[in-house]
């Protein structure tokens, strides 16, 4: 605006200057109206929005991220919605999940986020790194599993923090749709399919008066070793019933030790898959950091058994 | 020309600001004047409030047996302590403080104390209002009775109660959610 005005400083310009001025006039008249009108209309239309409060939620009651990326435990899905927004806010994390096992490493990154307490919506992309093992499988040094899994979590009844006075926990219900980029190999080993969705009913209850977190999941699943080696296969291509549980107890506003179990499809013919067993400690720094660290023992994976290690999980959010 | 645009401009602001007018509540009354502030005379510290029915029910928890509980808040001091701690704590709290702003916290803090002494089974009587009935126009959000909690949570950690004792007493006090989260 100045610019234009310095333009016309020549007093033999004059109408140009006119010109000049009176087209500013307009638009700082057009600008001030279309403000009060946008000033109008938006606040209505944020009258209308849902509100985003953040931090809601007590320390760990947004759970960790799973190894699939939703809201849990480690290995065990919870009904909880993940984050810190409480029914009047918002939440979200990112992982970073390390397993270390004597034949293999397993890694995931994710991304989650909690809407008002009752959607989630979450995506990971999990790595199978089959290391010097590859080689002894045939399948070369360092041949990595890569799988991407994006689910949605919803809420249907319950307060698992709140309700503390009676039975009725939390329920959510759940898919996870799951891609594995190893579709020949998957093949090769008898495997159906190299894509799968997992659906599943989660039930959480904090037991406050006993300082205790009860959770169970039931997932119709036919994921190998939970799709890391396809879908379906030689012995079994149906949706079976699937159970994941998982107990904590609160040692402190911080941090939560506990145990979690999960039962697995055994679909394939040429290695038998175990159930998934590990005890855990969740610590939480503050709203935004958390530290999970698990033995695991994931029993025996594509013939080779005892796959005990350590887990670590980093999680930051709010 | 510039006077004609100068004037037109004008005349459109004052026409954009008189439509944002339109949505703003109406004008208050020039002799409006906020009621004048009784003082209770049970309580002369406190400011005067609605008669109703008093009853140990209102505290909204039935209490545990025994002086375990009691105890183990280091009794009535501990108690007052705890509370005044945590009344403290919420108003220096920006995510919660507002709400606090027109309460009367000499009587918030009385009946408090009273309520965490009847539910932690000291020999006190709750003579405080119905957990719904004294948040009914506080409009909380459930944000809200998360922060509460928890600067109840470091109260009740400054005063040394064990995590696991506080857990039993916030699972007596995690119910009311219902009737103090009103939206």
């Amino acid at each position: 605006m100045f610019g234009v005005i310095a333009e016309c400083r020549s007093p033999n310009d004059e109408t140009t200057l006119k010109r000049s001025l009176r087209l500013t006039a307009a638009a700082v008249a057009l600008f001030a109206s279309a403000l009060g009108l946008a000033g109008t209309a938006s606040a209505q239309v944020f009258y209308r929005l849902p509100e985003a409060r953040t931090g809601g939620k007590l320390l760990l009651t947004g759970g960790v991220s799973t190894v699939e990326g939703s809201g849990g435990g480690g290995i065990a899905t919870w009904a909880l919605t993940t984050g810190y927004g409480a029914e009047d806010g918002v939440g979200g994390n990112v992982h970073g999940t390390y397993v270390h096992l004597p034949d293999y490493e397993f890694r995931s990154i994710g991304a989650a986020v909690g809407l008002w307490d009752r959607v989630e919506l979450s995506i990971a992309r999990q790595e199978f790194d089959t290391g010097d093992t590859g080689a002894l499988l045939g399948l070369g040094q360092g041949f990595t599993f890569t799988q991407d899994v994006i689910g949605v979590k919803v809420k249907v009844l319950g307060d698992a923090i709140y309700d503390s006075g009676g039975w009725m926990p939390q329920i959510a219900v759940g898919v996870q749709h799951k891609s594995n980029d190893q579709g020949a190999i998957i093949t090769a080993v008898g495997g159906k399919d190299d894509e799968g969705t997992d659906v599943y009913v989660a039930a959480s209850k904090l037991f406050l008066g006993q300082s205790v977190l009860v959770s169970g999941a039931v997932r119709w699943t036919k994921a190998n070793q939970t799709g890391l080696l396809g879908f379906g296969g030689d012995r079994n291509d149906d949706m079976e019933p699937q159970f994941e549980g998982s107990v904590g107890y609160l040692l402190s506003r911080n941090l939560v030790v506990g145990a979690e179990y999960r039962t697995k499809p055994d679909n394939l013919g040429f290695a038998k898959e175990d159930d998934w067993v590990d005890i855990y400690a969740a610590y939480a720094l503050n709203k935004h950091l958390s530290v999970t660290v698990a033995w695991a023992d994931l029993g025996s994976i594509a013939t080779f058994d005892d796959q005990r290690g350590v887990y670590v999980s980093l999680q930051v959010g709010f | 020309m510039i006077k004609l645009s100068l004037l037109a401009a004008a005349a459109l602001l004052t026409a954009s600001s008189a439509m944002a007018q339109d949505a703003a509540p109406e004008p208050v009354h020039d002799d409006f004047a906020p009621p004048p502030i009784v003082m209770s005379t049970e309580h002369p510290d406190e400011e005067a409030v609605e008669p109703y029915a008093r009853s140990n029910a209102n505290a909204g928890a039935t209490p545990f047996e025994g002086r375990a509980m009691f105890d183990a808040f280091h009794g009535q001091a501990g108690i007052d302590r705890i509370v005044d701690d945590m009344v403290a704590r919420n108003v220096a709290d920006p995510r919660i403080s507002p709400i606090f702003a027109a309460s009367d916290l000499v009587r918030l803090r009385r009946t408090l104390k009273e309520q965490f002494c009847f539910i932690l089974g000291g020999d006190c009587a709750y003579s405080g209002m119905a957990m719904a009935a004294s948040h009914a126009d506080l409009g909380l959000q459930p944000s809200d009775m998360g922060a509460l909690v928890e600067n109840l949570q470091l109260a009740m950690g400054a005063e040394g109660v064990p995590f696991a004792v506080q857990n039993r007493f916030l699972a007596k006090l995690a119910p009311m959610k219902r009737d103090v989260v009103t939206r």
